[in-house]
């Protein structure tokens, strides 16, 4: 299904440019981090690239059927979206929307229950788990399809530090199996610790797409520089 | 004042002795307000998940028309179910006047909208929660359905509830097109209006302890299921 090409993104807001115009490939294997401040549009692009956002010009290609790349990719919201179900519930679901039998739905979602260590909870409610419980509850609810393309939007906003190692293994574990990872975050650390590339976005504008350590070294954007260094980016 | 304390003995007393006549009008109230929910919920509740899901043309019509429909007088509604059940009128053929059948039909058109109503409230507020999520997770329009009526089945049991404590209450319409026949279409309500007027309280008012006592217990009923809501349990 890649490479997944956006050409002459733009999005508005009722009339309001937000976001591009943009272009940008993503290739097998990219694991991508898109840092920005605040407001930069860092949500719309990565809601674009998955498909669920109007765009006002331009156009997302993957090299497959459109429906059939969006049974391959899953998106981790900013504040995680919890099925009223047991959190078991919560892992068979998109199997189940699969058509993947209910024994096979069963094994798999007994596995990342354990994994994500909430075995000894499975049955409660999901909506009762706590934030970070969400957050892991929700990757884990798009990990289990094995998805080809993983979109997630700031996972660890407001997280505990154990929490956020859990999630930052959970993902470099998918990426050994080949998930492709497009992925927002505030933190610099983070970008560093997990990124092979980094886009810089700023009020809309894509300003640089680069490797993490020519980022760090030698940002093509001076709003980059600034943001690295920890100055407002204006 | 000692005709109502000599009523209120008796009362007990046929409650307590299981009167036959108190027996036959409250399993003949329960059976017809119970299959007119269950036909009533099998239309008003997919419906109500419809208007949530889906934008199309009649969609806001037929909100409108649903509120109508709910502030119409039950007798009103009894009258025009009349109408059309008389020999003259369109299905007078069925011969359906003067039957349980008659009253579940009127009861069936004075719940409807109510239920949906109700239900509708409920699903569109799940529906604003999951909607991100099952966009992105590529759902059809009817697992999408399917996922809101599930997760959502205490409030649409809830919705129900009220339903049936509308119908079990009613008296204009049954009385209307039910004719109130003894042994035939008499039910709780209508059995209390008669053996009123008659002076005889003693029934009157055995019957109309059994409606409280109904009344009691789907409160009871509402109560539990808002409470396991909240819980997250079931
Ligand atoms: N539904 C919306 N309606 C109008 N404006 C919006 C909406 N969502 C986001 N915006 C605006 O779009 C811009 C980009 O938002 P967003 O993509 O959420 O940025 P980020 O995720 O980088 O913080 C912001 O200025 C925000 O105010
Ligand atoms: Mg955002």
């Amino acid at each position: 299904m890649f490479p997944l090409i956006a050409e002459n993104l733009v999005v508005e807001f009722n009339g309001k440019h937000i976001l591009g115009p943009i272009d940008l490939t993503v290739n097998k294997g990219d694991i991508s981090l898109i840092l920005g401040p605040n407001g930069s549009g860092k949500t719309t692009l990565l809601k674009s690239l998955h498909g669920i956002m109007k765009l006002k010009r331009g156009s997302i290609k993957w090299s497959c059927s459109n429906n059939s790349s969006m049974k391959k990719q899953m998106f981790v919201f900013q504040t995680p979206i919890m099925l009223r179900r047991s959190v078991f519930e919560n892992l068979t679901y998109p199997l189940l929307l699969r058509k993947v039998s209910n024994s096979k739905a069963h094994r798999l979602a007994t596995e990342w229950v354990e994994k994500i260590g909430l075995k000894e909870i499975m049955h409660i409610s999901a909506t009762r788990l706590s934030g970070g419980e969400k957050q892991k509850l929700a990757l884990a609810r798009a990990l289990i399809i094995e998805p080809e393309m993983l979109f997630l939007d700031e996972p660890s906003a407001s997280l505990d530090g154990k929490t956020t190692v859990e999630i930052e293994n959970l993902l470099k574990s998918c990426t050994k199996n080949g998930t492709t990872i497009m992925m927002s975050t505030h933190d610099i650390g983070q970008a560093k610790r997990l990124a092979k590339n980094i886009l810089f976005l700023n009020k809309g504008i894509l300003e640089s797409n680069q490797l993490t350590e020519t980022f760090f070294l030698e940002p093509t954007s001076p709003n980059a520089q600034k943001f690295i260094t920890g100055e407002i980016v204006e | 004042m000692n005709d109502i304390w000599y009523g209120i003995l008796q009362a007990f007393q046929l409650i307590y002795t299981l009167d036959q006549d108190l027996i036959d009008i409250s399993v003949r109230s329960l059976k017809v307000t119970l299959s007119a929910l269950v036909i009533s919920s099998l239309f008003a509740l997919p419906l109500a998940a419809v208007l949530a899901v889906k934008r199309f043309k009649f969609r806001r019509f037929i909100i409108a028309l649903l509120n109508a429909l709910m502030g119409l007088p039950p007798v009103v509604v009894g009258l025009i179910v009349y109408i059309l059940l008389s020999r003259s009128g369109p299905f007078g053929v069925l011969d359906l006047l003067y039957t349980t059948a008659a009253m579940v039909i009127a009861q069936i058109v004075i719940i409807t909208p109510l239920i949906t109503s109700i239900a509708h409230q409920s699903l569109r507020e799940l529906w604003s929660e999951y909607h991100d999520l099952l966009i992105s997770m590529n759902t059809s329009h009817i697992q999408r359905i399917k996922t809101l009526l599930w997760d959502a089945r205490r409030a649409l049991l809830t919705a129900s509830l009220a339903g049936f404590g509308r119908a079990i209450g009613e008296v204009g319409a049954i009385m209307i097109v039910g004719g109130n026949i003894d042994n035939a279409t008499r039910v709780l309500t209508t059995a209390i209006a008669l053996e009123t007027s008659k002076g005889d309280f003693a029934l009157a008012l055995a019957l109309g302890f059994v409606l409280i006592l109904i009344a009691i217990a789907l409160n009871l009923a509402t109560h539990w299921l808002s409470k396991t809501e909240r819980e997250g349990r079931w």
